[in-house]
């Protein structure tokens, strides 16, 4: 049993999202960086660039290369994981940098390559799109040319319902997950994967709902890009 | 206090009696905003003047560049940019022999060049000719964001002439973000600290008046 | 204040660097016996069974620590296991470069590894739960957020602050309720670095950059010698490396309380 009286486990309603805490540049290093809680999930998002893409024969003459890179620290995750990429990561990075590049400027660079770094530190159901709307907000501290920051949030089925942005529990037990990205300006879809069981209907229903909870964290995220601008007389 | 900041998607004009210009993008009828930056009216055009990024170079910027390889007919400079920029020995200020590039220049110098050439391609070419081009071989080179040069200068030099002025320091301020800086320990300390305070508070009123004080004026 | 970033390779900046060392100066003002503000933060993460992130200036390192079942090695048949790695992730430094472990990232979880494991930090004999069959093993993972130099004071430290607050997983594995990992009293780290004849601890980045030569020590509650790890290809003289110690007691002593301190902060929460 995954809901109760119309609740989850969680104590949410079904269509509420868990607690998402951002903060824009945080790191000294990198050209622009995002830290990010969303439930359990701890990301850190950085991104170097544009810089010349090395070597020479990746380079792209017309424009610049989007070249995320997610990764699970071995200890984000209840069964130590060995470092380094396997096969989920490897295509989570690819869905996340094309997804990213889409609203990105890219002929203003060409030859260029914008790396993004997503490192899940903790990790509890929905770290690709933590980690997206991590990278977003990290790409546009970084000061690189976007038609939007880009946002994304799941949606699933949970005992015969539609709820949004699921928990480890119900993404293991429950039916479907619809993990989607967004422009929230134009509300075009950047990624979408699904794996479990929809019809057409509760389909609509979940994107509509995935929607929904997108714009609400997209609000989030330019809170936190202005917050950074609104502290500077502390020291 | 602080300066109209926008976000890259957020609408900053109608196309219909305004421009886009800088950092800005036309969508329909509506300008968006394409950086995160602050927003500046100039005439019909709508800029977003950005509060972060990369070094874009123009032709006629002065830079200032560190040798990064050394061919025997050319160097090649790194002038913070996505891009390395050639300097060819035409346009250094000596008469170069072939295969004697390194007794004028090493890897790890530093010079100050002018952008000379730009391609689609974004091959970039610098020049050493005329003033103020020239070898730096004392002093620090301090690196600011790239962005943050034009309120360091200010208006007709307006910060540029204080910070100088309180400090005693020599300045020159690359378009690139780096800074050549010479004088007394203390009072460099003192001018890279007002430095870093520019950098920080770009986007606010009133910085002229803070930086008087913190300098001691 | 922090320095530039392609300046710190020029010849200018290091010869403003060598002019600032011979008259007893560093970039960021402090004195060749300071080291940068320390910051500890501990039990930052759900899933692992102890954390801590930990910040020297600019520098910042997270630890992570997870328990697993698994066979003693043949020679310690009654004693858990303890194994340490390092990630040095493309986040942390526009240089740092993604795939397997470099050379540098080996010798930087090695060191850490034998500050604690010399030290008996951990006490491997209490983390037996089948003689010969089953033991704990302590994976200490070290990742590297933010990289401003001394990786390795701020990787042991985080380490050291880490297993501090370590359980060990007994219910995950039905073996009983949940107890604290048994530790003794941490490694210190103390880090040098050499150049135009200073030695200075806890080097930024910028002094790591033209170093000649790195130390590093790391000293137990008594101040004796635990682990030890000469870098880079410059050399120490005899006096420089006993100098060397003898600075690193007095530093251990001051971050030893700081991390006790924070100790008995979490201590008093929970």
């Amino acid at each position: 049993m995954l809901m109760k009286d119309g609740l989850r486990i969680d104590g949410r309603k079904p269509d509420e999202l868990r607690k998402i805490k951002i903060e824009a540049g945080v790191l000294y290093r990198a050209d622009g960086s995002c830290y990010l809680e969303w439930g359990g999930n701890k990301i850190m998002a950085a991104v170097y660039g544009p810089r010349e893409a090395l070597p020479r024969h990746i380079q792209d003459p017309t424009k610049a290369l989007v070249n995320a890179r997610y990764n699970m620290a071995s200890f984000s995750v209840e069964e130590r994981k060995r470092p380094g990429p396997d096969r989920r990561s490897t295509e989570i990075s690819k869905v996340t940098s094309e997804a990213l590049e889409n609203v990105i400027f890219t002929e203003l660079f060409p030859r260029a390559t914008i790396d993004v770094c997503i490192e899940v530190l903790d990790a509890e159901a929905g770290t690709r799109c933590a980690g997206i709307t991590a990278a977003a907000v990290a790409l546009a501290d970084a000061g690189i040319p976007m038609r939007d920051i880009p946002v994304a949030c799941a949606a699933g089925k949970v005992d015969g319902m539609v709820v949004l942005d699921l928990t480890s529990e119900e993404d293991k037990e429950g039916e479907a997950d619809l993990p989607i990205a967004i422009a929230p300006r134009t509300e075009e879809i950047l990624l979408m994967q699904m794996d479990g069981h929809l019809t057409y209907q509760e389909f609509e229903e979940a994107l509509e709902l995935a929607i929904k909870g997108c714009k609400q964290i997209a609000k989030l995220q330019k809170e936190a890009l202005m917050k950074k601008y609104e502290s500077f007389e502390e020291e | 206090m602080i300066r109209k900041i926008v976000l890259p998607g957020t609408v900053i004009g109608d196309a219909k009696d305004k421009l886009p210009g800088k950092g800005t993008f036309k969508e329909g009828d509506k300008i968006y905003s394409s950086r995160l930056g602050i927003l500046e009216e100039k005439g019909k055009y709508l800029n977003v003047i950005p509060l972060s990024g990369v070094y874009d170079p123009s032709v006629g910027d002065t830079v200032i560049g560190v040798v990064e390889e050394v061919y025997k007919n050319a160097w090649i400079i790194d002038i913070n940019a996505p891009y390395p920029a050639l300097l060819s020995p035409e346009e250094s200020p000596w008469k170069v022999e072939y295969g004697e590039t390194s007794k004028y220049l090493k890897t790890g110098d530093v010079i100050i060049a002018i952008v000379s050439y730009i391609n689609e391609a974004k091959n970039i070419e610098v020049s050493m000719k005329g003033r103020p081009c020239r070898k730096i071989d004392d002093g620090i080179i301090i690196e600011v964001q790239p962005s943050k040069v034009p309120r360091i200068i200010g208006k007709n030099a307006s910060m540029l002439n204080i910070l100088k002025k309180h400090t005693g320091c020599w300045i020159f301020v690359g378009q690139n973000g780096r800074i050549w800086i010479k004088g007394e320990d203390e009072k460099v300390n003192l001018l890279i600290k007002a430095i870093r305070k520019i950098e920080k508070e770009a986007h606010t009123f009133g910085l002229t008046e803070r930086i008087i004080k913190m300098l001691g004026g | 204040m922090d320095i530039s970033e392609i300046g710190r390779l020029s010849s200018v900046r290091r010869d403003y660097l060598a002019r600032l060392a011979k008259e007893g100066k560093r970039p960021d003002g402090r004195g060749f016996d300071e080291y940068r503000p320390i910051k500890i933060e501990k039990n930052v993460l759900r899933n692992a069974e102890g954390s801590a992130r930990v910040k020297i200036g600019n520098t910042m390192v997270l630890a992570g620590i997870k328990l697993e079942v698994g066979e003693p090695y043949p020679d310690t048949p009654e004693k858990g296991a303890m194994s340490t790695s390092a990630e040095l992730p493309p986040l942390a430094s526009p240089e740092f470069e993604p795939g397997p472990p470099k050379p540098g990232a080996i010798e930087l979880a090695r060191v850490v590894d034998r500050g604690i494991r010399e030290s008996e930090y951990i006490d491997l004999e209490k983390l037996c739960i089948e003689p010969g069959e089953k033991v704990w093993i302590v994976f200490i993972d070290l990742h590297v957020l933010d990289y401003d130099g001394n990786l390795f004071d701020a990787s042991s430290l985080a380490a050291s602050a880490a297993l501090q607050n370590a359980i060990i997983p007994n219910e995950r594995y039905e073996l009983g309720e949940n107890e604290p990992l048994p530790v003794r009293k941490p490694p210190i780290s103390c880090t040098f670095v050499k150049y135009s004849d200073a030695i200075v601890v806890d080097p930024c980045l910028d002094e790591e950059e033209i170093a000649e030569a790195r130390f590093t020590v790391a000293l137990d509650e008594n101040g004796n010698i635990r682990a030890i790890q000469k870098g880079l290809s410059g050399s120490f003289t005899i006096d420089e490396i006993k100098n060397n110690i003898k600075r690193a007691q007095f530093h251990a002593r001051n971050i030893r309380k700081l991390l006790e301190e924070e100790n008995g902060k979490k201590d008093k929460e929970s």
